[in-house]
This record gives C-alpha cells, structure tokens and sequence, in this order.
C-alpha cells in the first residue's frame, strides 16, 4: 500500500503516555513548527531541518526520516496496552499538521490496526490540509493561547485567526475536541485572558473539555543545548492557588476543566 | 450497579490498638518452646522420628503458655510478647549459639534476647550436637557441592538452617470437618492396617504420631477456652467480658469440629495457622485462597443474620494483624535475604474455581479491604488475574497498590495454570492454585513444593568461564578452557552452560542432602495430616506422603547475564573492539575501581594461595600490600583509562529492559540455561525439579560475594532483582521494559517468576491512573507474563526514610516476593529499593 511508504520526519518517539489523551498511548513528535511560542518545551522540534542539541554534555542528533512502515513497529511493540486501555497514538511535535503527506497516513495505518488517534496541534494551518488528517483521527487536542491577535503573534509569531477559525471548523466536523491553553505568566494568566478564552471554547460546538496547561521550565535546558536564547528566563511557574483560582474563572464558561492534560 | 458489596467499610477502632501492641517493643526470642522440645527428646530417644515429632509437639502444646493479649478477637500466640519468636533447636543450633550476643545489634532483623533466656538456651545447645537436621545434610552432601556451596555458586541456607514450611494445607478440611472427623479418618486407616505391610512399621508409627499430633491440637484449643473463660470471670468491663466468653465459646468448639459461623471460621483457620508455625518453623506458611474457603461461612453467617458486613471485616482484620504476630529469628546472614521480619504467609483472592468459573466474591473484596486497614507487611496479599477477572476487583487491588504498600502482588492465571498443568497437576488442581511465600504457585492442600530449595547466583557460572573454573585458587567448576580458544560467541555461549550445568547438579545433591535429612530427623506428622494424600499413603509429606511432589530451586541474575553476553556479542565478536582478555583483565581488576573491604580481603587470600601454589614465600608485609592494592585499585593509569573505555563501551550496547528483541531473546535463552536444566533432575520424595527465576532480597548479599561482571557492573554490588531489567538500564519507560520481562517463558519458571516495579505515584492518580494501571497489568499479561508487584513511593519519600527513620516507622515497601518496614531493612537494601528505577511520567 502506497501511504505505507509515505516519508517524514519525527525527532522523538515517547512511550506509555498516560496523561495526553485515552488510555496507554505513544506519542509520535514530528519536527518542524510554523509558530515560535517562547515557553514551547521542545524547541528541538520547531525546526524542520535536522539538528544538534547538546544533552548532558553529549551532542544529539534531533530529526530522523522515517517512512510510515518502519515507523509502525515502533508502535505497535506497545499493541497490548492500547487494546486494554483504549489507547493509541498521538501525533504531537512541532507541529503534526506541518506534515500533510506524512502524518494522516501513520493515523490511517493506526486506524487499520484498531487503535485509538489523536492529534495534538496548534491548528495552525489550512483547513484543506486539515481534512487530509480527520478521517483518521478520532480525538484532537488543540491549543487556544491567547484571544488577541497581537499578543498572540507576540508570543507565537503567527497570528490567532487562522486557528480560531480551524478550532470552529475542527467542532463543526464533529470530531471529539478538547481545548488546552498553555497557561503563561506574562502572556494569559490574567483570569480576564483565561476567561475569554474559555468562553470562546464554550462557543465551539460540542466541546466539553478544557485543559490549563501551566507553564514550566523543563524546556529551558534545551535551549542552551541548541545554542538559543530562552526568551522565558527568569519567568517563575505560578503556584498552585493561583491556577486554581485560574481554573474556577474556566469553570464558569461551563465547560469541564482541569489543571493539566 | 455493581456485582459486589464493594462499598467501604469503616475500620473498627480495636485495629489501630492491636497494631500499636505489635510494635511496642523489639521482637523477643522466647525459649519455651526450646526447652519443651529438649525435654521431650531426652526422654523419647529409642523410638522413631516421627513419633518422637508427635510427643514433642504434644508436649509443647500442653505446656507452652497460653496469652489472649488485649483487644483480641481471635485468639492463640505462639508467644508471650507480640511478635516474639520460639527456637526449634532440632533444624540447627551453631548459628544461634554463636550469634546470642549479637541478635538484638545486628543490621537486619534484630532481635532481643533476655540474659535469662541466653542461659536457659546454652544449657540445652549441647544437647543437640550431632543431632539437628543441617549437621545431617551436610554430611549427606557430596564434597563438590559443599565447595560450590562454600564458594556462593548457590545457597540452600533456608532449609539447611530452619524447617521446610512453603505449603498451604487444607484449611476448608479443618474448618468444614474439624480435628475430631481427621482424627477419625486416622483411626480407620491406623485400624485397616496389615501387619505384614511391608511398610507396617512406617505407617504405624504415622499413624499414631499423627493422632497424637490431632489430640494435642484439641487440647491446646481447650486451653485457650479455660484461659478465655477465667478472664471473663475476673473481667470488669462488661463489653470485653461479653467478648471473652464468646472467645471461650469458639475455642471450646473449634478447631475440634466444624465451624458453625463465620466467626468460629475466623478461630478455627487462626490455630492451624499458627500450629503449623509451632510444629516447624519453616516459613511460608500460606493461607492461601482464603476468600473461597471463609466465603460459605460468611454467606451463611450473613444470610441467617447472625453476622454484619461491618464485623465480618473487623474480624478479618484481627487476623491480618494476628499473621504479624508470628516470627522468625534467622541467622545473620539469611536475615539479610529474607530481610524484614518477613514469615511470608501469603494469602491469595480471586482467580478462577476449580471448574473454571470466576472465583471473586464479596469475602475477597474484605480482603483487599483488610490490608487496607492494617497497611502491616503480612499477609503477602496476593491477587490471582485472568480474562474474566472483573475490573470492579482489578480496582479495587489498584487502590490498594496505590497506597505504596507493595501489596497486592498480581498473578497471571493464564500463564500459570498451564505451567503447573505442564508438570503433572490436574486441570481442576491447577485451577484452584495459590501462592506461596513469594511467588510460587501450587495446588494448595496437596502439594509438598519445596519451593525455596535454593538460590542459585546465575552471573557465578559466568565468572567460572573467565576462570576456566578456579574461584580463590581453588578449582570448583569444569575447565571449559582459557577463553583466548573460544573462536565464536556459540563457543562461548557453551561453555556459560557448561559451568552452569555442573553448578546446577552440585546444587541438586545439595538440595537432596538436605531434603533426606528433613525426612531423617524432622518429619511432620501434624502438618501432613493436612495435606493430600499423607493419611492415605501413612507417609509425612517429607517422607513422599503428598499428591504432588516438586522441589524448586531459583535463578537469578537474568538481566546481568544477558547484558554482560550481550556485549561480549557486540564488542568482541561482531565488532571485534576488544578480546575477551581484555573483559578479564578489566574484570579481574574491577574496571579501575577498587574493591570494597570485603572484596579485598578475598582477593588477598586468592592471590597469596597462587603465590604458595608455586613455591613462593609469603610474609605479612607482603599480604598487607597486596590488600593496600587491591582495596585502592591496582591499576596504572593506562590500565584505569583502558578499562573506563571497556565500561563506557558495554553501557552503550543495548539492554535488556528495552524491548530489544535480539537482546530479550537472548534473555530468554539465559532463562533457559538454568531452567531446561533444572528441570531434568529428580528429588528423594518421587518428584522433580522444577526452576523458579526470583532472588527474594538476596540479589544484594549474594551480589557481594560476585566479582565484577562482564555487563559492567562492579564488584560486590547488588544483582538485578528479580526477572526485572538492571535499575537504571530500562530507558523507554514501563511498556517497554514489561515487554522485556515478557519475552522470557514464564511458563517454564513454574516455580515462580518476580518481576518488581516501582511506580510513581501520579501514575495511579483518580480514576482514570487507577484503570490505566489496571490495563498495564493486564497488557503484560495478555503476553503471558506471570507476576508483577509494585512499589508506589517517591523516591525523595524514600531518601528522607533513610535519613529520620524514626519518621517512617511504618512506611512499608515491597522489597521482592513480600513486603516489610522499610526502616528494618539494611542499608544497602535499602539503596538497591531506592535504585530500581522509577517507572514515572
């Protein structure tokens, strides 16, 4: 089969995730991301060129292709946990949907196998390449980061437009969505910011599910080992009442909410 | 709706009172029994063994003291102090005599002693010269094996040193028949005697020791009803006097006849549980699946009314503390592998009936329930798995595990009930198993499984091969050849198993050494009773008188063999990086590291036996620079950088743990070395041996006496526990490492495998961590894996234990087959729980 042969590029391959999605899943990162958000945990990721990152004081390489055959006995190793958990996969990455010759069809060779899709994405992209992955994915968790335009191309660099207009298409395919919001100090942690947006997810039709996401520093190491500039430095995690009060300002748009994936 | 009343019930506030009482003071070795059982032997000597078992037992039952301690529902000790301990000098003296002024200082497990009870046990040491089961197999054993025994190819201090225990005995018998209907299923069989049997006189003598045994039981039960009934007499609190003349009620009833409710069940099943533990202080005296036996008793009882939900679990949970009350003072040096003050009764819910039906009731909900209340390291709770286990059940279990302390341990029904059928055990018997002491599956009630004959160090084999079979200058393995000859891995490969085979058959003649002595000098005409088919054969069960018959010694070190082959594959014979000179040189000289004290001191004598081996004169001076040297290393600095080359090079090559498939295939051919071959031999009571693959805790002392080893890991250190990967080498996360495990045959292990793991505890958060966990499980299952067990803490919790264990004093861990305090364990102990690696997201 021709899609089985389909080539792309993936820099991480995470097994036994348990908190992105139903059930046991492994996720697939996909190199390569049209948005530059500053507190972004995998800038390994955001490039699509192939890469070097300095890791305990050894150089990695970051970025392999890959084609769809030799990606799935990487997947299917873990079968046994799917089936009894009602898990699968999850593209993340970068950005899944930068991949349309690639991504849809490791979701198609997953669906034949019976497990459970999700895609994890900015919905950053063009609705025609969007319709390449959903009848393949029966689960997608998308990112609304900020309701502003302007702030929003300030911390991303792309504007929201694009993505709030995907994240009204996404619902109306009726295709289970749930929202996530990378909380940020400095960007949207007012509960005005978190406010709005959770009341433009409650828009969407069929959502349910909102997530906060609160910003950590994991990824600071990274930027180092690539030689970057981490533009978050310095910034301190909130602490746990502040994303809880955050978390009753969600729950009034009606949605179910949580702290975390 | 749910199919059980599942719905959580309150703990009574007698529990936490009980279970301060346990722990108010250092466990105490009491000489009672000690010096009951002399007595008896002084005055017995001209007849047989068995009967001179039976009057001992009688003779300690009728004057052993009787306690009803405070707060207690079910009662009967087998000492004065909660958790003390008896001496059964008939197994072995010379450790306790030499260890008397040490028990209560040691690292694992102290005990103390009363200066009292020092003398009155010296005065009867002397008695028991010459005359205890471990002097007899050892001098039953062949020379080789006591060399390879003194060289650590293997240990079977266990029973050597203590009785055999390791059996789950048919409690449902006693509870539904009573010791009046044995004693008269004896009495037929002793009256049908022939006296021109020619195995009259064996049979006679069973037959009689065994109602003596029967008898004393009654009597000692009517003890208790006396004591019951005088305490309530002088009682004053209206409440506990109410309770002492319904203690007094049961004791004068069970367990000479049938329980009649589900609280005489409670009774009944206590004193054969704690009689069997004074008859012999073999350990591992399960209950085994308690649910099925006590559910009739606790329908019943709950359907005329005369029992609430409420008090059936209170009652449970006087029996989980009661199995913690018993004890076991063992030498030094097996205290440290069997560390924690563990007796290991485990006791088994779930599963399948004997027909093949779901077996969980509301009775093993209670269970899960009763570890919850007492979070107390016995019993080794176990939970049997298979296709039709309901979650509601798998739940519940994951809630408990959730609590961090190691229990429960689940088992694979649809591994192990073809593994058992695989060695002779019928469908139906195979159905109903349960697990012993660790790990180990049997048909409960008629199965004498010697199921800890030995351990067997896996990585000492492979030192031999680098040796050519001299360990310390002395020859104890074949010579497979200097290891410049072996042109490919097959050749080495060969020569591994022909190191091991021969260690594997000194460690059968040990075993069988030490199993006709048991048989010689310790049979057991009680416990026999209660177990098939010894009434109808007029044979103990150490004498061959059970239905089935097994003894299974366990491997283990699988991850470090696997690994060390795996990169001596890689490096010397696909890539040809280096020799195996080279890994000699580099092992012999612990990869640049010195060696620890211990280690330098053994090394020292092997150096200075060479040295006189070829006419050399040795003087104090120059063992004490051999010893400097080794300690600090004796490599050059050339030497120290070729060497962390070597080891840099190995930690590269790919892992077991890593669902590699070359690699855990290997592993399984590993497993394979030792199973397939143990498997072969046969023991003195008309069975074979079968393998187990689990060290209990003895990964970490038996690692000590193990030089370095070719998959990197240094001299002395721990081995890898259990069938688990190597701690810190399983990279990709938990699927991928139980994909490992998986691959080995489990089903070959039918003594048992032991895979551990520890999880964080966000991995089992709210419900959804509760059902992901619960299809973890099952996932590793589907692939025909045998056991998991887990320990949910995090590892700072763990760290900080170390350092304020005064803070942690009931912080439980499960350290293999069981669990214990994690405060009570070594140090070094402690460091490997604290290493296995965190399986976490």
């Amino acid at each position: 089969m021709d899609y089985l042969k389909a080539k792309g590029r993936i820099f991480d391959i995470q097994r036994y995730s348990i908190h992105d999605g139903p059930g046991i899943r492994t996720i697939v990162f996909l190199k390569g991301c049209p948005l530059r958000c500053r507190w972004c945990c995998n800038p390994e990721g955001q490039n699509y060129k192939i890469e070097q990152m300095m890791v305990n004081g050894e150089l990695k390489t970051y970025g392999e292709d890959i084609t769809v055959e030799e990606l799935m006995p990487k997947l299917i190793c873990d079968e046994f946990y799917f089936r009894r958990s009602g898990g699968g996969i999850t593209l993340s990455g970068g950005e899944c949907l930068a991949q349309p010759d690639f991504a849809p069809h490791i979701l198609h060779a997953c669906k034949d196998l019976g497990y459970n899709t999700a895609i994890e994405t900015t919905g950053y992209s063009t609705w025609e390449n969007i319709e390449k992955y959903l009848p393949y994915t029966d689960y997608v968790l998308m990112d609304i980061k900020h309701m502003n335009s302007e702030k929003h191309k300030e911390f991303t660099g792309v504007e929201n437009k694009i993505i709030h207009e995907n994240a009204m298409k996404f619902a109306k395919s009726g295709v289970n969505l749930t929202i996530r919001v990378p909380v940020i100090p400095g960007f949207n942690n007012t509960p005005e910011e978190i406010s709005d947006i959770a009341n433009f997810a409650a828009s969407l039709p069929g959502v349910k599910n909102l997530h906060l996401l609160p910003y950590h520093r994991l990824g600071e190491g990274k930027y180092e080992g690539l030689g970057r500039e981490y533009l978050m430095h310095g910034i301190e995690p909130m602490d746990k009442e502040h994303m809880n009060m955050l978390l009753e300002v969600a729950k009034k748009s009606g949605l179910k909410c949580q702290i975390g994936g | 709706m749910n199919k059980f009343d599942s719905t959580e019930i309150k703990r009574s506030e007698r529990i936490p009172k009980l279970i301060s009482a346990l722990y108010e003071k250092m466990p105490e070795i009491e000489a009672e029994r000690a010096l009951l059982i002399t007595e008896s032997y002084m005055r017995t000597e001209e007849q047989p063994m068995v009967m001179r078992r039976a009057l001992a037992f009688a003779h300690i039952l009728n004057n052993l003291p009787v306690t009803i301690r405070d707060n207690e529902l079910v009662v009967g000790s087998a000492t004065k102090t909660p958790k003390g301990c008896q001496v059964f000098p008939e197994f072995s003296v010379d450790w306790l005599e030499s260890e008397l002024d040490t028990t209560s200082t040691r690292e694992a497990d102290k005990f103390y002693i009363s200066e009292e009870t020092k003398s009155a046990l010296r005065r009867i040491f002397p008695y028991w010269k010459g005359k205890t089961s471990s002097e007899l197999a050892l001098s039953y054993m062949a020379d080789t094996a006591l060399i390879s025994f003194e060289h650590n190819m293997y240990t079977h201090g266990n029973y050597l040193y203590n009785g055999v225990g390791h059996l789950t005995v048919k409690y449902e018998d006693v509870l539904n028949n009573g010791f009046e209907n044995i004693l008269a299923r004896l009495k037929t069989k002793f009256a049908e005697l022939n006296v021109a049997d020619p195995e009259y006189s064996e049979k006679n003598a069973f037959y009689k020791a065994a109602i003596i045994s029967c008898e004393a039981v009654i009597k000692f039960a009517q003890r208790y009803a006396e004591l019951a009934a005088k305490m309530a007499n002088t009682c004053s609190d209206p409440v506990r006097k109410n309770e002492l003349i319904k203690i007094a009620e049961n004791c004068a009833r069970v367990p000479r006849y049938p329980a009649e409710n589900f609280y005489q069940a409670c009774q009944s099943f206590w004193f054969t549980q704690m009689l069997i533990q004074i008859e012999s202080n073999g350990h591992s005296v399960s209950p085994g699946r308690f649910d099925q036996y006590m559910y009739p008793f606790y329908k019943k009882s709950i359907e005329d009314g005369s029992l609430t939900r409420d008090f059936a679990q209170e009652l449970v949970d006087c029996i989980w503390v009661k199995l913690n009350d018993l004890n076991k003072c063992r030498d030094a040096a097996s205290a440290e592998g069997f560390a924690g003050y563990s007796v290991f009764q485990n006791l088994c819910a779930g599963g399948q009936t004997k027909d093949g039906k779901d077996a969980v009731n509301d009775m093993s909900f209670i269970c899960v329930n009763a570890s919850m209340h007492t979070m107390l390291p016995a019993p080794s709770f176990s939970v049997r798995i298979w296709n039709g286990t309901p979650n509601e059940f798998m739940l519940r279990c994951a809630e408990l595990t959730r609590t961090g302390i190691g229990l429960p341990a689940y088992y694979n029904d649809e591994i192990i009930i073809p593994a058992l059928m695989s060695r002779g055990v019928s469908l139906e018997d195979a159905r109903n198993y349960s697990i012993i002491g660790c790990v180990e599956p049997q048909s409960p009630g008629k199965t004498c499984g010697w199921h800890d004959a030995a351990f067997f160090n896996m990585l000492r084999p492979l030192e031999m091969v680098f040796s050519n079979g001299y360990d310390r200058g002395v020859k104890v393995g074949p010579q497979t050849g200097d290891i410049s000859t072996f042109k490919t891995f097959d050749d080495f490969v060969a020569a591994y198993k022909a190191q091991s085979d021969y260690q594997v058959a000194q460690m059968v003649n040990a075993c069988n050494a030490v199993d006709i002595a048991h048989a010689e000098r310790c049979p057991l005409p009680f416990v026999s009773c209660l177990v098939d088919d010894c009434i109808a054969n007029g044979k103990t069960m150490e004498q061959g008188g059970a239905h089935y018959n097994f003894s299974g010694p366990q491997g283990f070190g699988i991850a470090n063999v696997t690994d060390g082959l795996w990169a001596i594959k890689k490096l010397v014979y696909d890539e040809k990086k280096y020799t195996l000179n080279d890994f000699k040189e580099a092992m012999d000289l612990n990869f640049g590291k010195g060696l620890t004290d211990k280690a330098a001191r053994n090394s020292t004598e092997a150096v200075i036996k060479t040295l006189i081996s070829e006419g050399k004169t040795v003087d104090e001076n120059v063992i004490t620079e051999i010893y400097k040297m080794l300690l600090n290393g004796v490599c050059t600095d050339t030497q120290k950088h070729k060497f962390e080359k070597l080891h840099d090079d190995i930690d590269a090559v790919e892992k077991y743990g890593n669902d590699v498939e070359e690699v855990d295939l290997l592993a399984r051919d590993v497993a394979y070395i030792y199973t397939q071959e143990v498997e072969k031999y046969n023991h003195p009571r008309g069975g074979t041996f079968q393998a187990g693959l689990y060290p209990v805790s003895a990964n970490v002392p038996l690692g000590e006496q193990t030089g370095a080893t070719p998959d990197g890991r240094y001299a002395n250190t721990p081995i890898a526990d259990g069938v688990g990967p190597r701690g810190g080498y399983d990279v990709l996360g938990p699927t991928a490492a139980a994909n490992s495990v998986a691959k080995l045959d489990h089903a070959i292990a039918s003594n048992g495998t032991l895979y551990n793991q520890k999880f964080h505890p966000s991995a089992l958060s709210g419900i959804a961590g509760l059902q992901k966990f619960v299809a973890y499980i099952r996932a590793f299952f589907d692939q025909k894996g045998m056991h998991m067990q887990f320990n949910v803490v995090d590892r700072e919790t763990l760290l900080d234990a170390q350092k304020n264990p005064e803070k942690y004093k009931s912080l439980v861990v499960r350290v293999a087959g069981y669990s214990a305090l994690f405060t009570t364990l070594s140090r070094s102990l402690q460091d490997d729980i604290i290493a296995r690696t965190e399986q976490t997201f």
